[in-house]
């Protein structure tokens, strides 16, 4: 595993049929194990309890789940209610729903209060799958992080899903939580170091900085290797936390690296590159590429498949490398 | 406890000069929201100044009863009922509007004492209100919180989510205040976007409804004391106020919902109230 930095303690079987496993499964364990440690941790879901894998937390605490049935709108500002009333209540639903629904609520009574409010957002990206476009959210980043006092954060993997999940509870005010509905590898370990708002450098390489978040990071790793046969010794870096971004590890990648690629499951515009590139015009211009969706909505398909057509899989991240090297 | 416990005579005289504060403050803004804000002085207060229980000195007081204003555009009554009651100085209500106030156009939780939620866009209030009645209810507290709603708002359909949620966890710990005015920018409610037949709609949807006339401060106190001893279902009060209310040709005309009143526009209205005629003086 030429460049895996061993202070990530990342899975030995990192390339060898590693677990498969939903981000949002970790969100379940973290609700359980908050809910052990926090009585003023309670939670609330739009009629997707299931999904958001909280059966545990409301059979353990059926007072402190709020069933908030179809009405979006009215859970967030509940949850608003709470929070202001010192309870540390996580908000629930599918990306689509909310934030997408949610805006007017989250931007006036969640940041504008300050208010504690945890969202959680399962089934976004394209790798929703064979629902389709209506339920494929590919703006929330975009739109999350440009509230003020909102905090944004993309997990990699089901083990990192766990400790952003608690970690977003250990601080006070307004976080969003991304999650997937698909199985995705696991490969950090409970070893593996987290902090929001700090990037883990996965894979040292001199000759470019691949920026990636959520599932879009293992195939990152997967591209590294790939461009490591062709010569090309890639950074990657696992950039959870979108905002507040970190700074400090981008400039120094795009320093030592001289060139940037960025890999986000959702619209080119607004989210992970857009926040990498503010950060890298105003500090250290390097010579960058976006991977994301291009201004499109998806459609129903598998999620390999929409993955491959929608152009982000570990080929487009090489191809993108390519181009960028040649503006180096 | 409440710490005025005012008797009818002296609530009355309160909500004169809070009228009084109201057109002072829009006047010297130039801009904001007189119809609600006048029209709302005697419940604002009778809550602050004879039902609440809460602390001027504690804002936030764990065991105080929480008021949640919805309709954020009526905060002038609810900053100079804040400011009468003890929560800061009355000298501020002259910084309403104003570059760097804390008494900001719409209310801030952040930047004021005594501000439960930052509030404007319309029909959010109730939901937090529930939200804050199931935690009270989890934390075992006795204190109400009080909803206070402007009529148009109910024309948003989150407004009625939180009216369902409310009565699914049955809440009697939360007292719904619908400002029933009839009126909202573009002209009268049952013109614009029709409400009625409001009491069936809220008893449709498992709620206590109880009418009363906004203005009457007897019929105030008293809806306020039995409706916080009701039990089993949340309580809505339909309270029917005239908007503009003290200042005759403000009064039930829907113009003056969001425009502030001229120099002289408001000397007028400080002599019907009865009270001296005198401006905040200019910067």
């Amino acid at each position: 595993m030429k460049g895996i930095r061993a202070e990530m303690k990342l899975a030995p079987n990192l390339f060898k049929n590693p677990e498969l496993k939903a981000t949002r499964a970790g969100f379940g364990s973290a609700m359980t194990a908050l809910g052990e440690s926090d009585e003023n941790v309670v939670a609330l879901c739009a009629d997707l309890s299931g999904s958001l894998k909280l059966g545990d937390f409301i059979s353990k605490w059926p007072d402190r789940f709020f069933q908030s049935g179809v009405a979006e709108q009215n859970m967030v500002n509940m949850a608003v209610g709470l929070a202001l009333s010192g309870k540390i209540p996580f908000a629930t639903s599918f990306g689509v729903f909310m934030p997408m629904r949610t805006l007017d609520q989250i931007r006036i009574s969640v940041c504008y209060n300050n208010a504690n409010v945890k969202l959680a957002a399962s089934h976004t990206g394209i790798t929703v799958g064979p629902d389709g476009a209506t339920h494929q959210v590919l703006e929330d980043i975009a739109v999350m992080r440009v509230l003020p006092k909102m905090k944004v954060i993309v997990p990699a993997d089901a083990v990192e899903t766990e400790k952003a999940t608690i970690s977003a509870a250990k601080i006070d005010g307004p976080v969003y939580l991304r999650f997937g509905r698909q199985n995705a590898p696991v490969y950090t370990t409970k070893d593996t170091p987290f902090e929001i708002g700090k990037i883990n450098k996965l894979r040292d390489g001199k000759d470019v900085a691949i920026v990636a978040c959520g599932v879009m990071v293992y195939i990152s790793l997967l591209a590294a290797e790939e461009l490591s046969k062709n010569g090309i010794e890639a950074s990657v870096l696992n950039c959870h936390t979108i905002k507040p971004i970190d700074s400090e590890a981008l400039i120094k990648a795009a320093k030592e690296c001289g060139a940037v690629v960025t890999a986000e499951e959702h619209q080119k515009s607004g989210g992970l590159g857009s926040a990498v590139a503010e950060v890298l015009v105003e500090s250290e211009s390097v010579p960058m590429e976006i991977i994301g969706i291009e201004d499109r909505f998806g459609e129903s398909g598998e999620s390999d498949e929409l993955m491959e057509k929608y152009g982000l899989t570990s080929t487009n991240i090489v191809k993108a490398v390519k181009n960028v090297l040649k503006r180096k | 406890m409440n710490p005025h416990h005012f008797d009818i005579d002296t609530l009355t005289f309160t909500a004169k000069e809070i009228r009084g504060d109201i057109l002072r403050m829009l006047e010297k803004a130039g801009s904001g929201h007189p119809g609600g804000s006048l029209g709302m002085a005697d419940i604002f207060t009778a809550l602050y100044f004879n039902i609440l229980n809460h602390s001027p000195e504690d804002p936030l007081w764990s065991e105080r009863d929480r008021v949640v204003l919805s309709n954020g555009h009526i905060c002038p009554v609810l900053y100079a009922t804040l400011a009468r009651s003890g929560y800061f100085d009355l000298e501020e209500l002259k910084t309403l509007r104003v570059l760097g106030s804390r008494l900001q156009g719409h209310p801030s939780r952040l930047d004021l004492p005594g501000i439960e939620t930052s509030a404007a866009s319309l029909g959010q209030g109730l939901s937090i209100s529930v939200g804050m009645a199931l935690a009270a209810r989890l934390d075992k507290e006795k204190h109400k919180i009080f909803a206070l709603l402007s009529d148009g708002e109910l024309q948003e359909g989150s407004s009625w989510e939180a009216a369902n949620a409310a009565a699914k966890w049955q809440l009697d710990n939360l007292i719904a205040v619908v400002d029933r005015n009839n009126i909202q920018i573009d002209g009268n409610t049952e013109d614009i976007f029709p409400l009625e037949p409001l009491r069936d709609k809220f008893e449709a949807f498992n709620w206590i409804v109880l009418e009363i006339n906004g203005n009457d401060m007897e019929q105030i106190l008293q809806v306020f004391e039995s409706a916080i001893k009701m039990k089993g279902q949340p309580v809505c009060i339909i309270a029917h106020t005239t908007p503009g209310k003290g200042v005759s040709f403000m009064e039930n005309k829907y113009e003056w919902h969001g425009i502030a009143p001229s120099r002289i526009e408001m000397m007028e209205g400080l002599a019907e109230l009865r009270l001296e005629e005198v401006a905040y003086e200019r910067n």
